[in-house]
């Protein structure tokens, strides 16, 4: 494919991308998280109950889907090859505080695009940190930083993730009594669209970002480090079909899908400082795993461990979020997530550093 | 020709190490990637610099030649 022609194809599949985000509130998601990977791992991480806050607790289908439809696409396209051992304690523990940065803002990178588009004000500040943390993992990646290189694995080894959704696809079906729901109305993870919804937004959303790579940590990256816009215009373009579809669903239902303000948003507060922080964080240790949350789903799914690893780290991460109260709520951030994330921030720093300058390999 | 072996790096070190090798301003390279991701992204930052590329494939390795 030429480079025109990639990107066209990224955008209009950031068109669908958005649009299939918006819908998923018109059928019953949260509002303004129509998609939000970090919402969605950490209300998993609470349904196999991994932590206990009642409002975040369902086994969400569109993680499923993501995982499941990169698995096939990159099998039938041959694609689909085992491979990890590029530091996976270390991305573990990003992945643990990229999610820890997501619960403090309230969102993903994803989920990010999707509160501007319903108007939510407080996201730009988040956009900003993003970029911040995006540009302070570039630095280092100019210097020189590497977490080493990737080996091939058995199909084993690659099949385990895979897997592991379509037990956790089976336990949302079957719905046993060890596993915990929210009830409707209780809060975010009793807001969903039905299962087979979800289900295929999340394979319609996997498939394309398969396809087209689309991430939003390599957006930004890309631009400053090879001023590449390909990856970038995907993210635009979801921004644009999400934005159009939240006014067309206003203006056709008797529902609002758009508020343009910083107060009393759905699902988030209005700390602007601590929400460019949380972001700052899930953008350096994002820049620093090679890719933003919904990009390590799509990785997994193709059998890369190392990002299966990552995004156990968020599961995990999510778990530690609600159990210690690091977790923002619309009340705003906690005094325990403020620490949370200065640690992150260091812990990151010290990742970065030891990986560039105390690179003995080289 | 100078070659970069990049098999095995992850996302996004094959175009960044290409990027640095670029810099001697040589007239051909020749990139050494096992992911299909890094054969694209490895072509498209090449072809943004100004070189062809020819994409090779032998025993999961893709060999992709940059020239001017």
């Amino acid at each position: 494919m030429n480079q025109k022609k990639e990107t066209l194809t990224i955008i209009i599949a950031g068109f669908i991308i958005g649009t299939v985000a918006s819908l998923l509130v018109f059928f019953g998601n949260s509002k303004n998280m129509g998609f939000c990977i970090a919402c969605f791992i950490r209300d998993t991480s609470g349904a196999i109950g991994l932590h206990r806050a009642a409002p975040v607790q369902y086994i969400r289908p569109e993680i499923i889907g993501i995982v499941l439809s990169s698995f096939i696409l990159a099998s039938a396209a041959k694609e689909f090859k085992p491979r990890g051992g590029s530091s996976p304690m270390t991305r573990f523990i990003l992945g643990f505080f990229v999610i820890i940065g997501g619960l403090m803002f309230l969102g993903c990178p994803f989920r990010m695009i999707v509160r501007l588009a319903g108007g939510d004000l407080n996201a730009i500040f988040g956009v900003i940190g993003f970029a911040a943390g995006i540009l302070s993992g570039v630095y280092f990646l100019n210097k020189g930083y590497s977490l080493k290189r990737t080996y091939k694995l058995s199909m084993t080894e690659g099949l385990i993730f895979p897997v592991i959704q379509v037990v956790l696809f089976i336990l949302l079906v079957s719905a046993p009594a060890f596993i915990f729901f929210t009830e409707a109305g209780g809060g975010p993870g009793g807001a969903h669209a039905p299962i087979l919804i979800s289900l295929a937004a999340g394979l319609i959303v996997g498939a394309l970002a398969q396809r087209t790579r689309l991430c939003m940590v390599g957006g930004i990256r890309d631009i400053v480090l090879f001023k590449d816009g390909k990856l970038l215009s995907g993210f635009i373009a979801i921004f644009v079909s999400a934005l159009a579809t939240n006014l067309i669903l206003s203006a056709t239902t008797d529902v609002s899908f758009f508020k343009l303000s910083l107060a009393e948003q759905p699902v988030a507060h209005t700390d602007g400082l601590w929400n460019a922080l949380g972001m700052y964080l899930v953008g350096f240790a994002g820049a620093l795993l090679g890719g933003c949350p919904l990009r390590q789903l799509i990785l997994a799914g193709e059998g890369n461990t190392d990002s299966a690893v990552t995004i156990v780290g968020l599961i995990v991460g999510a778990a530690f979020a609600h159990n210690f109260g690091l977790a923002s709520s619309p009340a705003g951030p906690t005094l325990n997530g403020q620490i949370a994330v200065v640690i992150g921030i260091c812990v990151s720093v010290i990742i970065a550093y030891m990986n560039t300058f105390r690179n003995s390999e080289k | 020709m100078k070659t970069i072996d990049a098999r095995g790096a992850a996302c996004p070190e094959p175009v960044v190490m290409t990027r640095n090798a670029l810099r001697s301003n040589e007239s051909s390279y020749k990139v050494l990637v096992d992911s299909a991701n890094a054969k694209e992204n490895v072509s498209r930052f090449a072809k943004s610099q100004g070189y062809s590329v020819t994409v090779s494939e032998e025993d999961e390795t893709f060999a992709i030649i940059l020239s001017k």
